[in-house]
């Protein structure tokens, strides 16, 4: 199968819009937050590669041209933060103080949780930037010494966890101020956050946006502080 | 026309993107260009410089399909399940316990803050009410979505 397809990069754009597709239409006929259409993308997606026996590298040539876009999607998060402009002015310090305190909570939670469950270093470095947007998350992590495979595992399991449970967990702990909701949404599962608090409404995906251009500043500054902390 | 209104917005977006990835690359900050490009958008609009109607029909659909472009990286998983098998667990419990602790640590915090000015606008200091007013609107509409 992988001869056949070698070469061909649309198997993975193919394969990557299909599948997502699919996943949009199961979701609209069961609106549950397991039924996340990334979820089912991307569990598509690997059972085709396995059950056909094709390389990750086949379909990675063309669905690796998908994230050439990253950089201008990222851009457009302006756009809704600038709409709630006026908002975001008004609570400047609720921003502030609880994403610099958010990513404290990820620095020391990591750490103490890598500790208890005696995990190396090179995993630990791994793990640090797991909260920030990939980008970054990679940036940081080849920083320290992790590696990256490992940071793009760890922000995406982080991303869909944080992403799909958003509602529930906001729930428990009873957050409910949808400024609040936005910016737990982007300061604990970056992107994949705030395309659900986007789900929530505009003024949840203007704070959990402008959340992960935040906490990926602060974690740049805390992350090499943390690395130095023995486990 | 449509298709001149589209290819419009595409380019100023496709412009703050390759300059943000140019700020990358001369600029010695471990900052991503994409970070750069969102400051630089929030800037232009801020400042008037480009008005939200010249980016938002293009920029809210790119902003709609994000979820796809994270289809490549999530399933890259099946490259290092393989190494990890016997760590997986823990890493795991490591993802989800932490992302837990930043949500509720993140989100509680800014509630107290805004509990916290919102009760000392209602013993007399109203600066601007007018605004709060908006959010407890919001608040309502998000509950009957629900």
């Amino acid at each position: 199968m992988n001869e056949i397809l070698q070469g061909n990069m649309y198997f993975g754009f193919f394969l990557a819009l299909g599948t997502y597709w699919i996943g949009l239409k199961v979701q609209k006929k069961f609106p549950y937050t397991l039924c996340n259409p990334l979820l089912i993308s991307t569990v598509l997606c690997i059972i085709v590669l396995l059950v056909f026996r094709i390389d990750y590298e086949v379909f990675d040539a063309g669905a690796s041209h998908i994230s050439y876009f990253l950089t201008p999607c990222t851009v457009c998060l302006a756009i809704p933060m600038y709409k709630q402009v006026r908002i975001l002015k008004k609570n400047l310090a609720a921003i502030l103080l609880s994403i610099v305190s958010g990513c404290l909570a990820a620095a020391l939670s990591i750490w103490g949780l890598c500790a208890l469950f005696g995990l190396d270093g090179s995993i630990y470095h791994s793990l640090q930037p797991k909260s920030v947007t990939t980008a970054i998350a990679i940036g940081v992590s080849e920083e320290l010494g992790g590696s990256s495979a490992l940071t793009i595992m760890a922000v995406v399991v982080t991303g869909m966890f944080g992403g799909i449970m958003a509602r529930v967990l906001c729930r428990l702990f009873h957050i409910k101020d949808p400024i609040a909701v936005g910016l737990a949404c982007g300061n604990s599962a970056h992107a994949m956050g705030t395309s659900k608090a986007l789900e929530f409404g505009e003024l949840e995906g203007a704070m959990s946006s402008l959340a992960v251009v935040v906490a990926g500043i602060v974690t740049v500054v805390l992350a090499p502080l943390f690395s130095g902390m023995i486990l | 026309m449509d298709t001149v209104k589209y290819l419009k917005q595409m380019t100023v977006i496709m412009a703050v993107s390759f300059i943000g990835e140019f700020l990358n690359r001369v600029l010695p900050l471990p900052v991503p260009g994409s970070v750069y490009g969102l400051v630089l958008m929030f800037l232009l609009l801020v400042t008037g410089l480009i008005r939200s109607e010249q980016v938002e029909d293009a920029g809210g659909f790119l902003v709609k399909i994000m979820p796809v472009l994270f289809i490549g990286p999530s399933v890259s998983l099946i490259t290092v399940m393989g190494g990890l098998a016997d760590r997986l667990v823990p890493i795991l419990a490591v993802c989800i316990l932490s992302t837990m602790a930043v949500m509720a640590v993140t989100g509680l915090t800014a509630q107290a803050v805004l509990k916290r000015r919102a009760g000392r606008e209602r013993s007399g200091l109203r600066d601007e009410p007018e605004e709060r007013e908006g959010a407890a609107g919001r608040e309502e509409g998000g509950k009957r979505e629900e």
